[in-house]
């Protein structure tokens, strides 16, 4: 494949050259953002119509088995499904049924669609209406596809929240969503500064359970705390809710831009914000002080993974002094991220898509100082002498907002720092 | 379509994987949308492989569909090979691209390779993870093996070892220093470390070895219908099994009597000293693969003389072979794929210690029963950096420490039963050399009709001097009797009639 032709010039305000590849992917489906919704919404069951590969999955890419039985689970097809034999939807059903008996607890289902159900072109929309027809008011039943044929990785959440928003309650009233699920602390403490700012209605997308799903109207605004949310965006937009554009909430700088663009939206004055921000913004910069001089000047190479790549490499760059070599993505949605890329120095390359094996020869010849990449390849890529940072643990981690910005250089810090303690 | 929360076995195409990352100088081309590439991650984390596996995916998407998904295919198999440069390619679909029958193995063909394509049939909606091992390896055999002449001295393969498979990276070192002794010589070991072409000299031996029934026992079926191999069918897992196995090695070679060096092993005099004595009668359950569920319950009843209440495998395939050994043990087989049925069994039979894989770990964990892993799928820190074999003599001295290990050694259990109520030494305690362990038996989950008997103070009193490992039991028999007898509240006296009744 000849590189230079699929660099495509990109129109906006910045004209940056992306690379955009294709071939194997090393990256997960959408079904694994159930590892983390699952326990996110705690009234919800993740139902996924699919083959044992997809179950397989979920329990692979989890990696440690979760002690409680998990709200999640895979109605496996079997041969009778697919020659017809048997009506899928009838089975469906009567698995629904049995779950929902032996789960009473369960208020929200979501059928979700996979690659084999997407193939056979089962109408999970359908099996939903027709479920929530027998089951709502005390389960609503929704659907979304997680399949890998149509999202990678964290577009499972996207597709998860984009099939909310038709059933958020309509209210007039006006009010503030953020949007992405975050750990639960990491998610008070940024509802707890904006609430110090001055507003009132706050709510998070999506809510812990059914009864705290934000409401919607025109007259709302909305910020993504994460930015692989292009659906979630776009129905939104639909409801007639408004976007506030900010760069996204990593490090000192990203969440007091972040926290600023809120602020100018709502007409908060200048003073007001130093009050609020300005014990937090110290802290942070402290903790960061500190971890910088391992970072400054270490070149970092990324793989695609969860679309937060964009955002981090920003970080990494502006508040940690590191040299960006290539910035992949699984997707880039520039309307989203644009803040962000605006303020990268020194364009590394940014790419998109993947064909690993080409991207892996371009990761040995730069020799980076840390690789950014998911775990099929990082013992390889170690064993190689290279050193690598989990991509995926920057899903599973803390990371967002001023009190966690040390957390998340240390991310990056540790896999150095081991190097330098090993002497073997 | 069936409800799944976790699985024992992955989808076919991992078993075939199993078997392409065992080898050298094989490359698998897998048709397989954007997703199925997490399977890598089962080899690079869990037993920390230093290498990508050889499998290249061809990443379809939705808006491919449509298109062209076989030139993707051919795609990938060129580049594949050019950048690889296997002595052998395996190609085969996933359980999406099997829906959308692409023929992997008409497509690879038709690129005319100078190397042999190997085409694999994964029925990934009928079949599981051992079936695609077994048959990956045997269409490996199938396509590459041809007519040697035979080594001048006795000569055997190792058949059966793969990736992620339960230990079989240190069974091999293990059965090596015994053929050695043996003075028998190892012609090849496959899947594991061998190329396509020394899949070709294969039939050089005289013998094979199946070690693993799961992955190899159509190769070895094979080789003997078309080569005349012969192939032994003991796994030598345990004393008594590993005895048999030589034995049998010895009657094909046709020797009446062989030495094999069992200095090494401590097994049997540990077993036969006086601190094993508290593990006579030992309630215990078995799960997992049909081969090693088999040899652990030979290892429990003959060399620990333990008591065993349950035994049953997740791989239907050898369904029969588990059936029969229950029979002959008195217990009832559980044949299922499904861990709430395995829990649920071993909730109810209260066995004082589980062998089984990763998944009755956690089962065990949940219940508050000790378990010692024997059988995969494991976990990452099931698969030690130490020598740890299952197999032959060194084998059965770590399957001893291994399954004495979770269980409370024999005076601390004493201590525990005289001193039952004692406030910090007392049998919610757990074992004393494993911190975390915490016995969280439920004894208020094991009512069978609630609210209908009730239990008298001084009886409940007495109960809680039971040792907890089988007051679970007690309490429900007791109430089974009680209600059976038309005793509608349970006195001292009551409990220990119905003791005396269930007396075995």
């Amino acid at each position: 494949m000849n590189e230079h032709s699929n660099i495509e010039k990109l129109a906006g305000c910045s004209e940056i050259p992306v690379l955009k590849e294709r071939g194997q992917r090393e990256v997960f489906c959408g079904l694994t953002g159930i590892i983390w919704l699952h326990r996110k919404i705690q009234d919800a069951f993740f139902l996924v119509v699919g083959s044992r590969t997809c179950a397989h999955l979920l329990q692979s890419a989890a990696g440690v088995m979760i002690f409680a039985e998990p709200r999640f689970g895979t109605a496996i097809l079997e041969e009778k499904d697919l020659a017809g034999m048997a009506d899928a939807h009838e089975e469906l059903d009567r698995e629904v049924a049995n779950l929902l008996e032996r789960r009473p607890d369960i208020k929200q289902l979501f059928l979700v669609g996979s690659c084999p159900s997407e193939v056979i072109k089962l109408d999970l929309a359908n099996a939903a209406e027709r479920l929530s027809k027998i089951y709502f008011p005390k389960v609503k039943v929704l659907n979304f596809s997680g399949s890998g044929i149509e999202t990678t990785f964290t577009q499972g959440e996207d597709a998860c929240l984009a099939s909310l928003v038709p059933t958020l309650k309509e209210k007039d009233e006006e009010n503030l969503i953020l949007v992405g699920s975050l750990p639960d602390i990491v998610e008070d403490q940024l509802v707890e500064l904006i609430k110090e700012l001055g507003i009132k209605e706050i709510s998070v997308l999506p809510g812990r359970d059914r009864g705290t799903m934000p409401s919607i109207s025109k007259k709302s605004k909305f910020i993504l705390v994460q930015p692989f949310l292009t659906d979630t965006t776009e129905a939104l937009e639909k409801k007639g809710a408004t976007r506030i554009n900010a760069p996204f909430p990593f490090g000192e700088e990203g969440t007091t831009l972040w926290l600023r663009s809120i602020k100018e939206s709502y007409g908060i004055s200048d003073d007001k914000f130093e009050v609020v921000t300005s014990a937090p913004r110290k802290r942070a910069k402290l903790g960061l002080e500190k971890l910088r001089k391992h970072l400054q000047g270490k070149s970092i190479f990324f793989f695609p993974d969860s679309q937060l790549e964009i955002p981090l490499a920003r970080f990494l760059s502006r508040e940690c002094g590191m040299k960006l070599i290539e910035v992949g993505s699984p997707y880039i949605n520039r309307s989203i991220v644009d803040k962000d890329l605006e303020l990268i120095e020194d364009m590394p390359i940014i790419s998109e898509g993947q064909d690993v094996d080409l991207q892996l020869d371009r990761c040995r010849e730069s020799n980076p100082d840390i690789t950014v990449c998911g775990l099929g390849l990082a013992n390889p890529l170690e064993a190689e002498g290279l050193t690598t940072k989990w991509a995926i643990e920057l899903v599973f981690t803390p990371i967002h907002g001023y009190e966690q910005a040390q957390d998340l250089a240390e991310l990056f810090v540790r896999p150095l720092k081991r190097k330098e303690a090993l002497s073997i | 379509m069936k409800l799944s929360i976790w699985t024992y076995e992955g989808p076919p195409h991992v078993g075939a994987m199993r078997v392409a990352t065992a080898m050298e100088k094989l490359h698998f081309v897998l048709h397989a949308p954007q997703g199925d590439t997490y399977a890598d991650l089962l080899f690079t984390m869990i037993e920390r492989g230093n290498k990508r596996p050889p499998v290249t995916y061809t990443t379809f998407q939705a808006r491919d569909l449509g298109a062209d998904t076989a030139d993707l295919f051919k795609k990938a198999c060129k580049e594949a090979v050019e950048r690889f440069k296997p002595e052998a390619l395996l190609v085969g679909a996933s359980c999406t691209a099997e829906l959308i029958q692409d023929d992997p193995g008409g497509l690879a063909d038709a690129l005319n390779l100078e190397i042999p394509v190997i085409p694999l049939e994964l029925p990934s909606y009928q079949r599981k993870e051992n079936f695609g091992t077994d048959e990956t390896f045997y269409q490996i055999v199938k396509a590459l093996a041809c007519p040697q002449e035979k080594t001048e001295k006795f000569s055997v393969n190792i058949l059966g070892p793969t990736a992620l498979g339960f230990r079989h990276r240190d069974d091999v070192r293990e059965l090596k220093t015994i053929l050695d002794d043996l003075n028998i010589d190892l012609n090849i070991v496959a899947p594991l470390g061998a190329a396509p072409s020394s899949i070709k000299s294969l039939t050089k031996a005289h013998a094979n070895i199946m070690l693993y029934p799961e992955s190899s026992e159509l190769a070895c079926r094979w080789l003997k219908e078309n080569f005349g191999m012969s192939y032994t069918e003991h796994t030598p897992i345990g004393i008594n099994s590993t005895k048999d196995f030589i034995e049998e090695l010895n009657q094909i070679r046709g020797v009446n009597d062989s030495f094999s060096d069992t200095s090494r092993l401590n097994f049997d005099w540990w077993s036969k000293s006086v601190d094993s004595n508290y593990f006579t009668g030992k309630r215990v359950f078995i799960f997992g693969d049909a081969t090693h569920v088999a040899t652990a319950s030979r290892i429990a009843k003959e060399e620990m003389a333990f008591s065993i209440v349950g035994i049953g495998c997740y791989n239907r395939e050898y369904a029969r072979k588990i059936r029969s050994l229950a029979k002959v043990l008195s217990v009832d087989a559980l044949i299922s794929d499904d861990y709430l049925e395995v829990e649920k069994r071993i909730a109810d039979l209260q066995p004082e210690l589980i062998l089984g894989s990763q998944m009755e770990r956690h089962i065990g964990k949940r219940l508050g029963i000790p378990c010692a892993v024997i059988s995969a799928p494991f976990h990452v820190q099931d698969h030690p950096a130490r020598f740890s074999p299952q197999v032959g003599w060194e084998g059965a001295n770590v399957i001893f420490d291994t399954w004495v290990h979770p269980l409370v050694m024999g005076l601390e259990e004493h201590l525990l039963g005289m001193f039952r109520e004692d406030f910090e030494f007392n049998d919610t305690a757990g074992p004393s050399h494993l911190s975390n362990s915490k016995s969280k038996l439920n004894q208020e989950k094991d009512t069978i009709a609630d609210n209908e008997i009730t239990w008298a103070p001084e009886a409940t009193k007495e109960l809680k001097k039971i040792p907890f490992f089988v007051r679970g039991k007690a309490k429900r028999n007791t109430e089974k009797f009680a209600f059976e007898n038309g005793h509608s509240a349970i006195t001292k006296d009551l409990l220990y009639e119905a003791k005396a009744h269930y007396a075995r």
